[in-house]
């Protein structure tokens, strides 16, 4: 027998949206701890690579755990919740597809990409090509991954702040920006890593408690938790509803997902900061295992939430279902509990916010200003002051856009990122690789082609041009919701087809070396 | 030395090395992608299927428990990996390296 539940809409009292002496206090023991930790980084971080690679003396665990804080964003952690609570079964697919990439990144490219790559995924896109073209084009499509993925993820951040804390959006996006920017620039990757583990552990230790207070209700029977979720919105909530109606479109996400995560330039990087390939591949394990624990748990708040807050009071303080983790949070530990998970959403934000900033730094400063303006001749000291200045403009930036696009629908956003990243990033990524033929012509008509054929599709496909743009259903161009399908088999098939027409015959040469260094580590970094 | 690293390369040690990483990530994707896009084209041309109920005293449909395990499925495959790797291809990897640095 399920318990009554003790849902009474519109009766239940909230905090939310009100800076509570809890909620404070959390908060603030966030911030000193992560700002100690930024001290103590600065006095490690005074070359190049302990600023891009944290020395490389991340092990193989810490990784795993600074994979997933990295991973996990304030998106799926609020929004996968609140799907759940509010579509029931269709938050569940949604989230599975979050995981799928993890494997794939461990099966194809984890060990090469720590054996060939210094401080950023262009390094190992133009090993053996030629520098200035394969640099500017990596960093087009790394950036404007980066860039998307920070624009969504700064104002997500803007509203999330807002609703928990009642602190105005303006505010919010600058205190994320300030805070993230202490960490990055004094702290570089070694300060960055230890924000994104404090920030996993917290939020699996968050969820951990909340599915077992939620499982209490329920006499510790998932079973139950579901009845109950029948009984009130009926049995369709656990049937899969709306979310796939077109197989094709779904494949084509799936594959922005699954390969996006493989052309992600904050993800990739992480892996030069660990000391070899096998401590590549082991911390993929650590944070496939995090990762797919969190996708596991988070439904069961989900169905936690819509039985006992109700899915009423949780579109009442919030249409998109944000809130419902943190309403589960204060129905079930009361404000203080609510507090600490709402400091853990801010923990959430700025953890991937500074890996994304890292990462775009990384690209302007060791790709562009030393592998192209310099052509690879600037000093350590040179290229330090270079990635501090970028790391800093980037910043900016990212507020500026954060507050530039407040209130705009942005949630295609993370789509367009994974589309890029699958297409422009991966494509060349693992051709340099595993192709001896590959060009630097190939390379870069490959990246491009995948960048922009990812950007265009997708403003003419529903996604943007029905639900952003306001056309009328039906108008739109292109079919796909993601275009991944399309413009990653275009660019594959454009490197391809551009490798075999043009030459380059110091990329055939260097194969070898590239070979012994992929497979066996000899000459790594 | 870039001799030694030419010989090695054509060697039938290395290249048996690299068909081996091959065929282990090529057959593990391909398990990843059955189970994933088999479960999604499941949903979409079957949902009825997935909606099904365990059994007739509960609410809990087939779905759920299949979306746990294509997670589960998942991790497994990296186990899957990294027992092999670390069990095979370190040693060999050690062994090659050996062998070209005359150790």
């Amino acid at each position: 027998m399920p318990p009554v539940t003790e849902q009474a809409a519109g009766a239940i009292q909230t905090t939310l949206g009100t800076p509570t002496l809890p909620a404070i206090v959390f908060f603030l023991i966030i911030v000193a701890i992560t700002l100690a930790i930024t001290y103590w980084a600065a006095k490690r971080t005074k070359t190049t690579k302990e600023f891009y690679a944290a020395g490389r003396s991340v092990s193989a665990f810490q990784n795993g755990l600074a994979l997933s804080g990295d991973y996990m964003s304030a998106a799926s952690f609020l929004g996968i919740a609140g799907m759940v609570a509010l579509k029931g079964y269709d938050g569940m697919i949604y989230a599975v597809g979050w995981l799928v990439g993890w494997p794939a990144l461990m099966f194809l490219i984890a060990e090469p990409l720590r054996n060939l790559g210094k401080f950023t995924f262009a390094d190992v896109v133009a090993f053996r090509l030629k520098q200035t073209p394969v640099r500017i084009a990596s960093a087009i499509g790394g950036i404007l991954t980066v860039l998307f993925y920070t624009i969504a993820q700064m104002v997500g951040s803007g509203s999330l702040i807002k609703l928990m804390f009642g602190i105005p959006y303006e505010y919010a996006e600058i205190m994320v920006g300030c805070i993230m920017l202490a960490y990055v620039l004094f702290g570089g990757m070694l300060a960055t890593t230890w924000v994104q583990i404090i920030k996993a552990v917290m939020l699996l230790c968050g969820v951990t408690v909340m599915m077992f207070m939620v499982l209490a209700k329920f006499n510790f029977n998932p079973g139950d938790l579901y009845a109950a979720v029948s009984t009130q919105y009926g049995q369709a909530a656990l049937e899969p509803g709306g979310l796939i109606t077109s197989p094709i479109d779904a494949i084509s996400l799936g594959l922005a997902l699954m390969f996006g995560l493989l052309g992600l330039p904050h993800i990739l990087q992480r892996f030069f900061t660990v000391p070899d390939a096998k401590a590549a591949r082991i911390s993929v394990l650590f944070a496939t295992g995090f990762i797919g624990y969190f996708y596991i748990i988070i439904p069961i708040v989900g169905f936690g939430a819509a039985a006992l807050i109700g899915r009423e009071v949780i579109i009442n303080i919030d249409k998109g279902g944000n809130m419902a983790a943190p309403l589960l949070a204060e129905f079930l530990g009361g404000t203080p509990f609510l507090g600490f998970i709402a400091a853990v959403a801010f923990a959430t934000i700025l953890a991937v916010v500074a890996g994304l900033t890292l990462a775009a730094a990384s690209s302007f400063s060791h790709d562009i200003y030393v592998h192209v303006i310099k052509k690879g001749n600037a000093t350590e000291q040179e290229e330090m002051r270079a990635s501090k200045i970028a790391t800093l403009l980037f910043g900016i930036v990212a507020v500026g856009l954060g507050i530039l696009f407040k209130g705009q629908n942005v949630a295609f956003m993370v789509g367009l990122a994974f589309a890029i990243a699958c297409s422009a990033n991966f494509p060349a990524l693992i051709l340099s690789i595993f192709w001896k033929k590959f060009t630097t012509a190939g390379a870069v008509w490959a990246i491009l082609t995948g960048a922009f054929l990812a950007v265009g599709l997708i403003i003419i496909s529903p996604t943007v041009w029905v639900d952003v743009f306001k056309n009328p259903k039906g108008s739109e161009l292109f079919a796909l919701k993601n275009p991944a399908i399309v413009s990653m088999t275009a660019s594959f098939l454009v490197g391809y087809i551009v490798s075999l027409l043009t030459k380059d015959e110091t990329a055939a040469q260097k194969f070898e070396d590239e070979k012994l260094r992929t497979y066996l580590g000899v000459g790594s970094e | 030395m870039q001799k030694d690293v030419h010989s090695l390369l054509e060697s039938s040690e290395f290249k048996s090395l690299v068909a081996k990483r091959a065929k282990i990530s090529i057959l593990l994707t391909m398990l990843l992608f059955v189970s994933y896009y088999g479960f999604v084209l499941l949903i979409g041309y079957n949902k009825p299927f997935l909606a099904q109920k365990l059994d007739e005293a509960t609410a809990t449909t087939l779905g759920i428990p299949m979306a746990v395990g294509v997670i589960l499925a998942s991790w497994l495959l990296t186990v899957i990996y990294v027992i092999w790797a670390n069990a095979i291809y370190d040693p060999e990897v050690k062994r090659l390296r050996a062998k070209l640095f005359g150790k």
